[in-house]
């Protein structure tokens, strides 16, 4: 595994900070996300199946859907293989997948007043406060590359995105975020 | 800009994050066939000005497959469904004849 994340720590300070938020661990999943084993193993590494769309958190890891075969599960870096072993034992004998990509992508976290117009101006996602709402992963396109978005709380957007790409997003999330382009659409 | 509900996870997706995966419900012609046949169906692909059906993909979301139907003239979409199917389904026939009296399924 990767000692040093995709960007090592990049910083795009202002009103609107763009950070690479360093070493993450994801493990993907896919497999039947209906079965009763997978709701199981599920439970045992993390805080289970999410809904269609959804991420959920429980300490310092997260399950998020991607799509209605596979989720992706959030830990801490040095625990990813961990995770892939104990749900090869969970899931032993049902057809899945299970693999650590921490090393293929890369996490970027966008925060403060400006972060969902930021975004906005990137992604084609309706991303007013009444729509785009905390604990949904919209797993959409950045400017040209493929991304997953998700709201922690209020101002503070995750990104995934990658690893291939790390700076084309970190570099278009900073001009977007760029106090001087602000526009206040969403107040 | 066409806007198509993917049915797989729900999201409105923008033409943007969709990629386009030509007429659907194709009959495949494959060894054994006739060279009509596999000229058919490698290259014949219906073309109407009117109600249409097609191959989605939401390449920049899930990534799953789907069918739309939708007329190529005005882009009014009648309908999105499972791509797990390989017939219109009555539904969605249903729905474009509710919009669309005069036209009718051919098969």
């Amino acid at each position: 595994m990767f000692e040093v994340s995709a960007l090592n720590g990049a910083v795009a300070d202002g009103p609107t900070r763009v950070e690479e938020a360093g070493l993450q661990g994801m493990v993907t999943l896919k497999g039947d996300l209906g079965s009763a084993k997978m709701k199981a193993a599920l439970k045992a590494v993390g805080p289970g199946l999410p809904d269609r769309r959804q991420i959920v958190e429980k300490g310092d890891r997260a399950v998020a859907w991607m799509a209605r075969d596979e989720v992706l599960i959030l830990c801490p870096h040095a625990e990813a293989n961990a995770v892939v072993t104990e749900l090869e034992a969970a899931l032993a004998g049902e057809h899945f997948l299970a693999v650590n990509v921490s090393d293929a992508r890369a996490m970027l976290r966008v925060t403060g007043p400006g972060a969902r117009e930021a975004l906005a101006k990137l992604a084609p996602v309706d991303l007013h406060p009444e729509s785009f709402r905390a604990g949904e992963m919209r797993r959409t396109r950045l400017a040209q590359v493929p991304a997953a978005i998700w709201l922690s709380e209020t101002d503070e957007i995750s990104v995934i995105a990658f690893r291939s790409v790390a700076k084309y997003v970190f570099d278009i999330l900073a001009l977007s975020a760029d106090d001087s382009g602000r526009v206040g659409y969403f107040g | 800009m066409l806007i198509l509900e993917c049915p797989n996870c729900g999201v409105m997706a923008d033409e943007t994050e969709l990629s386009a995966g030509g007429e659907a419900h194709l009959k495949r012609f494959g060894p054994g066939s006739s060279d009509e046949e596999f000229e058919g169906y490698l290259f014949h692909r219906a073309n109407p000005k009117g109600v249409h059906f097609e191959r989605w993909r939401h390449a920049n979301g899930c990534g799953k497959w789907f069918h739309a139907a939708r007329c190529t003239n005005t882009l009014e979409v009648f309908a999105t469904y499972t791509a797990q199917t390989s017939t219109v389904p009555d539904t969605v026939i249903a729905a474009i004849k509710a919009k669309r009296p005069d036209w009718s399924h051919e098969t």
